[in-house]
């Protein structure tokens, strides 16, 4: 082990990178909240809100899919993952931190009473209209704010646990009597994870945070389209740190046959994300019922048209016919162009999920979206490069480690 | 089908055999095959088999059940018998797409199946030649067929000294053929099999 490079040091560059998209990222969110967030025109306020809430939103559950990623691995005694599980372990300490701002942002939403953003907020309407009174139960700025602080608190508290247990590895030995019941407190950990991951993420929570923009539509696909879209671009983030810690010389033992798992990830929630879409989609056009209906009316047939295809073209199509070969899926330079291409599709994903109920008329993508997305690359690039400086990037002890060492696709 | 003869070397370990596979490679013996009671991790790769063909079929076979597919439900419901289904239009393609997507797969997987067994000359009534019955139990066996200028009693030496438990010559035929197992009763007449 001596000779492995298992402390990562972050380079200048990287550094003064991700802190001139910080600033530029940061600039354009003061500049738009100034203009755009806190005039007196409610149209302005629900774009600057709705494209800061979906961009977080999308930030959070993407570095929230690296410590789910952790968890199923472990909970699957897989043993592959260990030669690189510290690089999702770090992007998994984003969570408190976007969760935070995601935190405030739906705070001001919804204490703010901005029903121009969460229709269900305006007490009024809510009274007179049997729909919107049936899911008061649910959609109310009481559990809402209940909720909302359980699930960022708890994904933080579990998945920092999770982080504990991982950096046990580095200290000392196990024999087999200890080994065993470390990979035990870990698969206990993990599960208890898992649960709460299964009941905010695949359930609760994009139902919460998202659908009810659109109070009156339901869909049960939501949450999971919600997940397999945010997994596939945690998935595709892991894999970006991957190729580049080893483009920089580290991660010696992670090799090919790891970065090919890791693709097959990629293609395969690709194509179960396209599942979900279209069997929403499908129900939806079949039934022609127009209260469900309308949720696809403009994106369909209204100013969203492109955007929703496109979708599809770079979530589906390229990810199916680009990395479906073996080849592909062991090629760092397409797998890199491809984690791009998908974290984008996704981003744009979440973009029409959210601005496309919130401004029905014109699609309102523009500087403000980029800036923001430009603000959360850089801190996500800054702080998962000092999260991966703080510990070795290898847990030397793990009981598994050796499995990841041989590891062969 | 011509019969030849084969050089057979009997391994109890897989650390022990890809060594062997190495030397037995480097020393410019042509290995026919290794018969392994379970898939072993990049043996393939050690034998310097190239990569298979059949994903490459799969996709082909995919295709052709996507286009089916789509060409018959669309030629039926758009231009031979047209029908109203609840207002949608003749030409719907989101209500297609499960046919459309089952086919792909009965396609892929059937097709594979089949080319699977042809590259494996697998089907009924089809015989082919066993070097060693425990290849299918606990030996790794390696086959390697002899030329003209091979000298036996050396090859047989040299997989002992690379560590072969047991070794012997069988002369059998190469391919498969149909019928019974009478070919192969002849084949061990000629040999002199090293019972374990």
């Amino acid at each position: 082990m001596a000779s492995i490079r298992d402390q990562f040091e972050i380079p200048g560059k990287m550094k003064t990178w991700s802190l001139a998209l910080i600033g530029i990222g940061g600039a354009a969110l003061l500049y738009g909240m100034f203009t755009k967030g806190f005039s007196a025109d409610e149209h302005e306020q629900t774009h600057f809100w709705g494209t800061l809430m979906y961009n977080t939103i999308f930030w959070t559950l993407i570095c929230n899919a690296s410590m789910f990623f952790i968890c199923i691995t472990t909970l699957a005694m897989g043993g592959w993952q260990q030669s690189f599980r510290r690089i999702p372990e770090a992007i998994s300490t984003m969570v408190p931190i976007f969760g935070a701002i995601t935190f405030a942002v739906l705070m001001y939403v919804v204490l703010g009473h901005k029903h121009h953003i969460y229709h269900w907020l305006d007490t009024e309407a809510v009274a007179k209209d049997p729909i919107l009174k049936g899911k008061a139960g649910f959609l109310n700025p009481t559990f809402f704010v209940i909720w909302t602080t359980l699930t960022i608190g708890l994904w933080s508290v579990l998945g920092w646990r999770m982080r504990q247990i991982s950096r046990e590895a580095d200290a000392s030995t196990f024999d087999n009597e200890s080994g065993a019941r470390y990979i035990l407190r870990g698969t206990i950990r993990a599960a208890l994870f898992t649960v709460w991951f299964a009941l905010t993420v695949g359930s609760t929570v994009p139902w919460l945070w998202m659908m009810s923009i659109d109070a009156h539509w339901y869909s049960t696909m939501y949450s999971w389209y919600t997940f397999a879209s945010s997994f596939v671009s945690g998935m595709s983030l892991i894999a970006l740190w991957v190729i580049y810690l080893k483009n920089k010389g580290y991660l010696e033992l992670t090799t090919q046959e790891h970065l090919h798992d890791i693709g097959k990830f990629m293609f395969a929630f690709s194509v179960f994300w396209t599942y979900l879409w279209f069997s929403q989609y499908m129900l939806i056009w079949y039934a022609n019922m127009p209260e469900e209906t309308v949720y696809f009316k403009h994106r369909v047939q209204g100013p969203y048209k492109g955007i929703f295809f496109l979708n599809l073209i770079i979530n589906f199509i390229c990810p199916l016919l680009i990395l479906m070969k073996r080849s592909a899926k062991r090629n760092y330079t397409l797998v890199t162009f491809m984690a791009v291409l998908i974290i984008f599709g996704h981003w744009i994903d979440f973009y029409q999920m959210v601005m496309g109920s919130l401004s029905k008329e014109h699609v309102t993508l523009g500087w403000l979206d980029f800036g923001i997305l430009a603000f959360f690359v850089g801190c996500m690039i800054f702080f998962v490069s000092r999260s991966l400086a703080a510990k070795p990037l290898i847990p030397k002890y793990h009981p598994f480690l050796k499995e990841s060492i041989i590891h062969q696709v | 089908m011509a019969k030849k003869k084969f050089v057979v070397g009997c391994f109890d370990e897989e650390a022990v055999l890809f060594p062997a596979v190495k030397k037995v490679r480097t020393a410019g013996y042509k290995i026919h095959d290794v018969y392994t009671p379970f898939a072993v991790h990049g043996l393939d790769h050690a034998l310097g088999l190239r990569e298979t063909s059949l994903h490459t079929a799969g996709f082909i076979y995919g295709i052709t059940g996507t286009s089916t597919a789509l060409g018959s439900i669309s030629w039926i419901l758009v231009k031979d018998w047209p029908l109203n289904f609840g207002g949608k239009p003749n030409f719907s393609l989101p209500a297609w797409i499960p046919i459309t997507f089952e086919l792909t797969v009965l396609f892929a997987a059937v097709g594979m199946v089949l080319t699977f067994c042809y590259l494996c000359q697998l089907a009924p009534f089809v015989k082919k030649h066993h070097f060693h019955p425990r290849a299918t139990d606990d030996l790794f066996v390696m086959v390697i067929e002899c030329t003209e200028k091979t000298n036996v009693d050396d090859l047989q030496a040299f997989l002992s000294s690379a560590g072969a438990i047991e070794t012997d010559v069988q002369v059998a035929e190469e391919g498969w053929w149909l019928g019974t197992y009478d070919k192969e009763e002849t084949t061990f007449e000629n040999s002199n099999p090293v019972v374990a």
